[in-house]
């Protein structure tokens, strides 16, 4: 449902949507860092940086409330590790920790709702990202969904025989993890049989997407110079 | 002739016998139907007609025999249409994914769009041309995978159990849209009512081999299918 929803904010219209990939890629990029190399809590530059990302929700016309949402769902992974950093006696770099991820995941929600795949993936080529790897990429997106599915049905089999399957032990989980995966190696197969069927010979070939304009030039430089500049403003170090 | 083949055999790695001696002729704008139980090698044998599997014996179609420098102009005069669209739809939009045959074929950009608009013209679903193939119906996909084979223009269609699932009002509008297509079909089916709509010719596999061809209604009371 998730996939579905942000599939279908990246379809919408608004200055920001109408950027070219690569530009937002790369925004996108220099922001990752920008916050990535936030090395303790800062409370303003934390709130500028939310801006920033609201500012940018606003103009894309995508539902603030749902981003931000969205977005805490990396917080348990990250929760894991500013425990360990609190345990460890250091709970200013457990609060960084957590704040660092949230935002970095409302960067990622930012950069794919405004971007639909097909130009995300062609604007990761024009940035010369290896092809193979973006070919993966855009199977992993594809099928995602086919293989959420194929996981539904067995547990829905399986619940349908035992009851429920809240209790299930290790053995069992591994047991479907296992079906799964021979499934999945199943599907891909089957898809690659039909796509060397459709002419495949190794490359995907794709449809040239819009052309790198002078005002992406501009929105690129100006959002990269902007977020050196609340980077600057609070210390490297 | 469309497809020639001739004493056909082929063993899986698992040493299952699939096919053993199949030999089989299509006419130019024929439809023949193939069934059989489930193992009988209908599956198989459609897949040798376009290279996927090369077995002994000889595979000709369209004049060209089905060898490895002839694979690139045979998948393109074949278009096979898969059991499961979700297989078939593999690029992230409608558009994108009928574009994908003529842009593997060589075509430019520009061409295999209209080719593509074409083909989903054809097939009645120009509207979703940029949706995404997960937000599609059965139907809808079933249609999608059938214009990204028409894309290519092929002499030949082989549907491998088409009908699998749709409803019955999809099955109707599969079987309309079918039989209102020029090319040459091989239709792998279980279903006998829809094979009635599409052609009256049958062939008949069991045990790797074609048992028995002819008339609809004499196969189905020979084999009571």
């Amino acid at each position: 449902m998730r996939q579905a929803r942000i599939e279908r904010w990246s379809r919408g219209d608004s200055s920001l949507h109408r950027r070219h990939a690569a530009a937002k890629i790369l925004v996108a990029f220099a922001l990752l860092i920008s916050i990535g190399t936030l090395t303790r809590y800062s409370a303003p530059a934390c709130a500028l940086y939310l801006a920033l990302l609201l500012a940018g929700a606003g103009v894309a016309r995508l539902p603030v409330g749902a981003v931000l949402w969205g977005a805490t769902v990396v917080l348990p992974f990250a929760l894991c590790f500013a425990v360990v950093s609190a345990l460890a006696g250091d709970p200013a770099k457990a609060v960084v920790f957590v704040v660092r991820a949230w935002l970095s995941a409302q960067v990622a929600i930012l950069l794919v709702a405004t971007t639909p795949m097909p130009q995300l993936i062609a604007g990761l080529e024009a940035l010369r990202l290896p092809r193979f790897l973006l070919q993966v990429m855009q199977f992993l997106y594809r099928y995602l969904t086919v293989l959420a599915q194929e996981a539904g049905a067995m547990i829905q089999a399986g619940s349908s025989r035992a009851g429920t399957l809240r209790t299930l032990r290790f053995r069992e989980a591994a047991a479907i993890a296992g079906v799964l995966f021979a499934r999945s190696y199943a599907r891909a197969q089957a898809i690659h049989r039909a796509m060397v069927s459709r002419g495949f010979e190794g490359r995907l070939p794709a449809i040239p997407q819009a052309r790198f304009q002078l005002t992406d030039a501009v929105f690129g430089f100006g959002a990269v110079l902007l977020i050196i500049a609340v980077r600057g403003a609070f210390g490297w170090a | 002739m469309i497809v020639e083949v001739r004493d056909l055999c082929f063993t899986y790695e698992d040493g299952t016998q699939a096919l053993n001696g199949v030999n089989f002729d299509l006419e130019e704008g024929q439809t023949v139907a193939l069934m059989g139980a489930n193992g009988s090698g209908k599956t198989t044998f459609i897949q040798h007609l376009n290279g996927i599997l090369r077995g002994s014996g000889s595979v000709t179609v369209d004049g060209l025999p089905v060898t490895p420098p002839n694979l690139r102009e045979i998948r393109r005069r074949v278009g096979v249409l898969f059991q499961d669209s979700d297989n078939q739809l593999f690029m992230p939009t409608v558009l994108e994914d009928v574009a994908f045959g003529p842009l593997a074929a060589g075509k430019s950009a520009i061409q295999s769009i209209e080719s593509a608009r074409a083909a989903l013209e054809r097939a009645g679903i120009p509207h979703l041309a940029d949706k995404a193939p997960w937000h599609l119906s059965a139907g809808e996909k079933k249609r999608a995978a059938l214009a990204g084979i028409l894309a290519t223009e092929p002499k030949l269609l082989v549907l491998d159990e088409p009908t699998t699932f749709l409803d019955p009002p999809g099955q109707r509008d599969l079987g309309e849209l079918l039989s209102g297509l020029p090319q040459s079909k091989i239709l792998v089916t279980h279903d006998h009512l829809f094979a009635r709509r599409l052609t009256d010719d049958v062939a008949f596999f069991r045990e790797g081999a074609i048992a028995a061809r002819g008339p609809i209604n004499e196969i189905v009371r020979r084999f009571e299918w």
